[in-house]
């Protein structure tokens, strides 16, 4: 994976280049399209206040990703409930939107991926890659030692691949935001 | 935090909320605050405080390694509308925040 500034004319001052091979371009096709099934449909919007992005109600999801990507708001559980009525549905849109973005930019994976971003489409795709590597890692359990762990494992433990796809979203993401500074 | 060496969101829309009470109690700020955990990398957040409060890079990384060492950091202070906005900001960023009144 290279990751360029690119500059110039079209793209503004602080564009950058991102060129991914064809495994990497497959990796991260793979990564949204699970990204896109986790956050599910955007619900009907049945009346006004769904239209406005308005939960009727709305609890802490159970599964442990979810819950991650969106955590309460207030450590008091009256307001993190109506925060997240308010908020969920549109952090939700904009997760969608970011990851159909990156999927659609990776397009067919098997030529590979060579893409110029401005500074503003950079930034969703740093978003839409923070939101899958905060995924795998609430499913890996990872901690601060996360590198240290991931040497111990064997290799035909099913965690490996994803350990793998971590350890190379890490140095992506890296990447990325040291070329946008 | 994670590091590997030392190191357009979507506008929220502005809603009305029927008043609580408390918050028309002058003096008190509210606070947003972000909490430290072991995925996300030291130079995105940093990159995220930057974005997002548009603070120069100096004050960003300083915040950054305040949740990094302290485990929590105040990141920004204002009404609770401000803090409760900022918040979902960073929440679009994947960092972990809340929204507190400051004591």
């Amino acid at each position: 994976m290279n990751v360029t500034k690119a500059g110039g004319a079209l793209r503004g001052p602080r564009g950058v280049r991102i060129r991914l091979e064809p495994e990497e371009a497959a990796l991260v096709r793979v990564l949204m399209e699970q990204m896109l099934e986790l956050l599910g449909e955007r619900p009907g919007e049945d009346g006004e206040l769904a239209a406005l992005g308005i939960a009727d109600k709305a609890a802490k999801p159970d599964d442990p990703v979810l819950a991650r990507l969106f955590p309460d708001a207030y450590q008091d559980d009256a307001a993190a409930v109506e925060f997240r009525r308010y908020t969920e549905m549109g952090l939700r849109d904009g997760k969608r939107d970011a990851a159909a973005t990156v999927l659609g930019a990776v397009g067919d994976a098997r030529k590979g991926a060579d893409v110029m971003l401005d500074q503003e489409q950079a930034q969703v795709w740093l978003r839409a890659l923070n939101d899958v590597r905060l995924a795998l890692g609430t499913r890996l359990d990872i901690t601060e030692e996360w590198y240290e762990e991931a040497a111990d494992l064997d290799a035909n433990d099913p965690r490996t691949p994803m350990f793998a796809a971590y350890d190379w979203l890490t140095m992506f993401q890296e990447t990325l935001v040291r070329a946008l500074w | 935090m994670s590091g590997m060496s030392m190191s357009t969101a979507p506008a929220p829309v502005e809603l009305d909320r029927p008043d609580v009470g408390e918050d028309r109690s002058a003096d008190r700020p509210w606070l947003a605050i972000v909490w430290n955990d072991p995925i996300n990398l030291m130079s995105y957040v940093t990159y995220v405080f930057q974005t997002v409060f548009g603070y120069p890079k100096p004050k960003a990384e300083k915040l950054m390694l305040d949740v990094h060492h302290k485990g929590r950091a105040v990141v920004a202070n204002g009404t609770r509308e401000e803090m409760e906005r900022d918040v979902e900001i960073l929440h679009s960023y994947g960092l972990w925040a809340t929204v507190k009144r400051d004591d």
